[in-house]
């Protein structure tokens, strides 16, 4: 194993535990890898976005093809900058109304079909009772139609509509607690993770210093 | 006009978005293509946007010698160090850009989440009391769901996997469906605000 390796290894235990130190409390070690965690992820993705976004989309558009319509955009882009001037806000404003005015147009035909169509048509599922998928299924079909009904609130949530309504906020918070507690799980696999990180740099620097 | 052409300019942007999913003609689903690359540069353009604002706010606080400013000047270090190795000696692997994200970024953004193992289960011990038949529904289920994710959930009951899997397929997947359903709703009813008018805050300002 060469220097290097071990070198940027012991970097990134050193960085590790310097994020972990602030399970004692906020000490000046967390706040060196906080701001530094900050700056370099800013680096990372303005160097990201240029070679992805502005090299492909726009400089070898217009250098190498020609295609100039490509400065549209780039001026476009430009214009949001003037966010920094109080007297020149304004402009910004184009750019932004172009933007979202894409963005929406993309999403709604889009939530539409991916997020209410096909969830609606994956919910028709065949209600019988020879066996216990059948069951399930129309468990499911009023799961979805009473958290539906939870956030109907054009009508008031009294008689059957407040029972189909009550109904949904316990199928909601069984949805919430099976997303706490996967959300836990996935925190806590990460922790091992880093904790498997560690125990690895140890065998590395163990094996390069006495060679087992 | 400063306030009524942008109007314009994000409902036309918006209505020819959503013509093109509507009219299956090739020549104008290409232009509609063309013009979402367009969105991408925009937002591309927009991000230096966000690393101005880093520098102009860190900057003031270097300058007036505010609380913590020694950490403001590694914060522009590392921001400025990324770019020049990004421009200089470009991103692919083995390069030192490539070596500070494998081995400074990704161990202090994981060891960041992976905090959160223990600031969530906390925080949740502080806040979450057990008062009503709603609250005890979630408490539980989170317990449930994660020890029957470890193998003591099988330890203490064989059949735990499976009736966690239960949950997951069928009470939390309705809850899901529910939530992703009302959500695109919601998110379709705004967005049609958006593109006629109705909701403006987006362009800030006055």
């Amino acid at each position: 194993m060469d220097l290097g390796t071990i070198i940027w290894n012991t970097v990134a235990l050193f960085l590790t535990l310097c994020i972990f130190s602030f399970l004692y409390k906020d000490n000046p070690f967390y706040k060196f890898a906080e701001h530094l965690v900050v700056g370099v992820s800013a680096g990372y993705f303005a160097i990201i976005l240029y070679f992805n976004g502005f090299i492909p989309k726009v400089w070898e558009p217009v250098t190498q093809k020609g295609e100039w319509w490509y400065l549209l955009p780039t001026i476009l882009g430009m214009m949001t900058w003037a966010r920094f001037s109080k007297k020149w806000s304004w402009i910004s404003r184009f750019a932004i109304a172009f933007y979202m005015g894409i963005a929406v147009g993309v999403a709604i035909p889009l939530e539409m079909q991916q997020r209410v169509i096909k969830q609606l048509h994956a919910t028709m599922l065949p209600v019988h009772f020879t066996n216990i998928q059948g069951v399930w299924n129309l468990l499911i079909m009023l799961g979805v139609l009473c958290g539906l009904i939870y956030f109907f609130f054009s009508m008031g949530h009294k008689g059957v509509v407040g029972g189909a309504a009550r109904l949904g906020i316990w199928i909601l918070m069984i949805g919430f607690g099976a997303g706490f507690g996967l959300t836990v799980m996935g925190r806590i696999s990460l922790l091992a993770d880093r904790i498997t990180e560690i125990h690895n740099w140890y065998l590395m620097v163990t094996k390069a210093l006495w060679g087992f | 006009m400063r306030r009524e052409v942008p109007i314009v300019i994000c409902f036309l942007a918006g209505f020819f978005f959503i013509s093109d999913f509507f009219i299956p003609e090739p020549h104008w689903t290409q232009i509609a293509h063309r013009v979402n690359q367009w969105a991408i540069i925009v937002i591309a353009f927009a991000y230096v946007l966000g690393v101005g604002n880093i520098v102009r706010v860190n900057s003031q606080v270097i300058k007036r010698k505010e609380r913590d400013w020694g950490y403001k000047i590694l914060l522009l270090s590392g921001l400025v160090l990324m770019i020049i190795l990004g421009i200089g000696f470009g991103i692919k692997e083995g390069t030192t850009f490539n070596w500070i994200f494998m081995n400074a970024m990704y161990p202090m953004q994981a060891t960041m989440f992976s905090l959160l193992a223990f600031y969530i289960a906390s925080a949740a011990f502080r806040a979450f009391r057990i008062r009503t038949w709603e609250a005890a529904l979630l408490g539980v289920t989170a317990v449930l769901v994660m020890i029957g994710r470890v193998p003591v959930g099988e330890f203490l009951w064989r059949p735990f996997p499976d009736f966690i899997e239960w949950i997951m397929n069928v009470p939390q997947l309705a809850a899901k469906r529910a939530i992703m359903i009302g959500a695109a709703l919601g998110a379709i009813s705004t967005g049609l605000k958006v593109l006629v008018g109705l909701e403006r805050t987006y362009m800030g300002g006055e």
